[in-house]
């Protein structure tokens, strides 16, 4: 438990300055959001993304609706699931995951999340080290290599990584600012690189546009290896491509500065902008490379040297600020280590997967992976926000109990991740059904949870009332007073009615009150009830059925008492937490 | 001074993009395009940090 402590702890500290809710003051107007989002989203992975469709044989239409859907359904993510809970909690996704979870699932969470953004910034260091490359004439890797393909390459990317590395250690604020300052030229080189390559296809007008882009762009023939990609593999990947952002609701950490849950939709400036016209450019300078994948040689075909800058400062000022927070979640695990080390250590396995150029070439394949990987928590989050209060149950559990680990998320997102891999689908759809799959889970998970919960803490909560011991004791003793009452008059025969019907339904009604007065010092709320009723019926059957009336006397106090003791709210608090 | 060094900023985003509407039209030739977007990135670059860090700072 000391070691859960320090864990605890350890983990709060690094969120120290998210934990209270953002005040008033703190908010933001659309601006901010609209440069946030925009900045964000035009990214070195850009380079590679576009290229990635074409070599997976998608057709023009599809490239074009299927974007333009996919990006739509990551806004209205972003708007509809993401921002309402932001902005009514205002707190980041970390401290709302604790407050149902525990720190012990988000512990696991920190770690699988700083593993993935080594692989992130990884593929970004893979990324500028093709344009660091071009001067020295190296070996660019081709789509099929999974492995380093030259010494060149090996060193290229580890200078490459020791640069991002010792700048992350330095500090990643000077340069996410420089990469602020660099987005909206990014963009630009982006678009630009895009038009100035379109002679190159054939494309002398506006109206030769839509020909070269289906005969020798986007052809619907994949490269050799390459499966082919259809309609629905380029919605689902873009709706999917910043899956742990929005349904995985790591982006709360923005949008609870929003004055309002409509910001949501200011994503759309980061998805039309970076995730669709910078993936068209990029397809189409790969196209205009005669299907050349590698960024940094289509990007000085489209742009020259500004081209491959580009290339480095997209891929470097994005990688860095991701070393740097995976070093931060790592730190967690590693609490002797100063954040130097820790940084060095996340910088090395980012560099050293950096030098498989798998990373890169299978990059549509790892961000869908990413975000399947990261996503139940955000289902998770969302089912306790909405679904748990409509279904009587209580939300943020382990905040509430002081849980260092609740576990109906933990198995949430355990199950999803084994029944997501189990799904005969592609790795791209995985993520739908994962997100109900965790929903479902949860809420059954947290049903069983809450309950076993309340059975477990009801005797300490509840012992049972002196009262209610003394009662049911009487009740039991009164009982066998009345059956022998009953034997005596059955014996001289003062009945109405016929002697064994009289025995049979005497000897049943007693025996039946006998035993439900057992079951009252058990605390069974059901005998309560039951009692409730039958003793006034029990009453009448005597008072209906015996010519010697006085005998019902006792029965009728002890019904009075019994009735009036056992409908107080002291007695049905106790039977109803022993239920 | 800050007029002047958003304008200059203006000047490198244009030399940025507009060269490669030129390119398309056939006006120049790819390699001047690639020369004016790497005067654009340098007017931008040595421009806008001092105004965008400014307001941020603000």
């Amino acid at each position: 438990m000391a070691e859960g402590k320090t864990l605890t702890e350890r983990l709060d500290a690094l969120y120290e300055f998210d934990r209270a809710p953002v005040t008033e003051s703190k908010l933001h107007g659309p601006a901010k959001f609209m440069g946030l989002y925009a900045g964000e989203h035009v990214a070195g992975t850009e380079f590679i993304i576009g290229p990635l469709f074409v070599t997976h044989g998608v057709t023009a239409t599809d490239m074009f609706l299927g974007l333009f859907l996919g990006n739509l359904l990551a806004v209205l993510s972003w708007a509809f699931v993401c921002a309402p809970i932001a902005v009514n909690t205002r707190l980041n996704m970390y401290w709302q995951a604790r407050k149902i979870a525990g720190p012990g699932v988000t512990f696991v969470y920190n770690i699988v999340n700083a593993l993935m953004f080594c692989f992130l910034a990884g593929s970004m260091i893979s990324v500028a080290a093709t344009a660091i490359g071009l001067p020295f004439g190296m070996q660019m890797p081709t789509l099929q290599d999974m492995y380093p393909n030259s010494v060149q390459w090996v060193v290229v990317v580890f200078l490459v990584g020791s640069v991002v590395t010792v700048l992350a250690i330095l500090g990643f604020e000077k340069i996410s600012e420089f990469g602020q300052i660099a987005a909206p030229w990014m963009f630009l080189v982006f678009v630009a690189a895009a038009i100035a390559v379109l002679p190159m296809l054939g494309v002398h007008s506006l109206g030769d546009f839509w020909t070269a882009a289906n005969e020798k762009i986007w052809t619907g023939v994949p490269i050799s290896g390459q499966s082919k990609f259809t309609i629905w593999h380029v919605m689902f990947f873009a709706w999917f491509a910043n899956l742990a952002m929005h349904l995985g609701m790591a982006d709360m950490s923005i949008l609870r500065y929003a004055k309002k849950w409509q910001y949501g939709f200011f994503s759309a400036f980061g998805m039309y902008l970076g995730h669709y016209i910078a993936w068209l450019a990029s397809g189409i300078l790969c196209a205009a490379a005669l299907g050349n994948i590698a960024p940094g040689p289509i990007a000085y075909l489209g742009a020259g040297v500004a081209g491959a800058i580009c290339v480095v400062i997209a891929g470097w000022t994005t990688s860095n600020p991701t070393i740097y927070r995976a070093g931060l979640a790592l730190q967690t695990v590693t609490p002797d280590w100063s954040r130097w080390k820790v940084t060095l250590a996340v910088g090395v396995i980012t560099t050293i997967a950096a030098m498989f150029p798998a990373l890169m070439m299978k990059l549509l394949d790892f961000v869908a992976l990413y975000g399947l990987l990261l996503m139940p928590m955000g289902a998770v989050i969302f089912a306790d926000f909405w679904l748990l209060p409509r279904l009587g149950l209580q939300r943020n559990f382990a905040e509430a109990k002081r849980l260092l680990f609740s576990w109906p998320a933990g198995l949430a997102w355990l199950v999803t991740l084994a029944l997501a891999f189990d799904i005969p689908l592609q790795i791209y759809f995985k993520s739908l059904p994962g997100w109900f799959i965790a929903v479902i889970v949860f809420i059954i998970a947290t049903y069983v949870e809450q309950n076993i919960w309340q059975k477990q803490q009801a005797p300490k909560l509840k012992k049972r009332p002196k009262s209610v011991e003394i009662i049911a004791w009487s009740f039991i003793a009164l009982s066998i007073i009345r059956l022998t009452a009953f034997l005596v008059i059955f014996v001289y025969n003062h009945t109405y009615l016929s002697r064994s019907l009289y025995f049979i339904i005497g000897i049943t009604v007693l025996l039946f009150q006998i035993i439900l007065g057992v079951l009252l010092l058990l605390g069974q709320n059901w005998s309560r009830i039951v009692l409730l009723w039958l003793m006034p019926i029990s009453l009448a059957f005597v008072l209906f059925t015996s010519n010697i009336k006085i005998i019902a006397i006792p029965d009728i106090i002890w019904t009075i008492i019994f009735a009036d003791y056992f409908t107080r709210s002291a007695a049905v608090t106790y039977f109803k937490s022993r239920n | 001074m800050l007029t002047i060094l958003k304008i200059f900023s203006l000047i490198g985003l244009l030399l940025t993009i507009v060269p490669a509407f030129l390119v398309f039209s056939g006006t120049i030739i790819i390699e001047s395009h690639y020369t004016l977007m790497l005067i654009g990135t340098v007017v931008w670059f040595l421009s806008a940090p001092f105004w965008m860090l400014r307001k941020k700072a603000n």
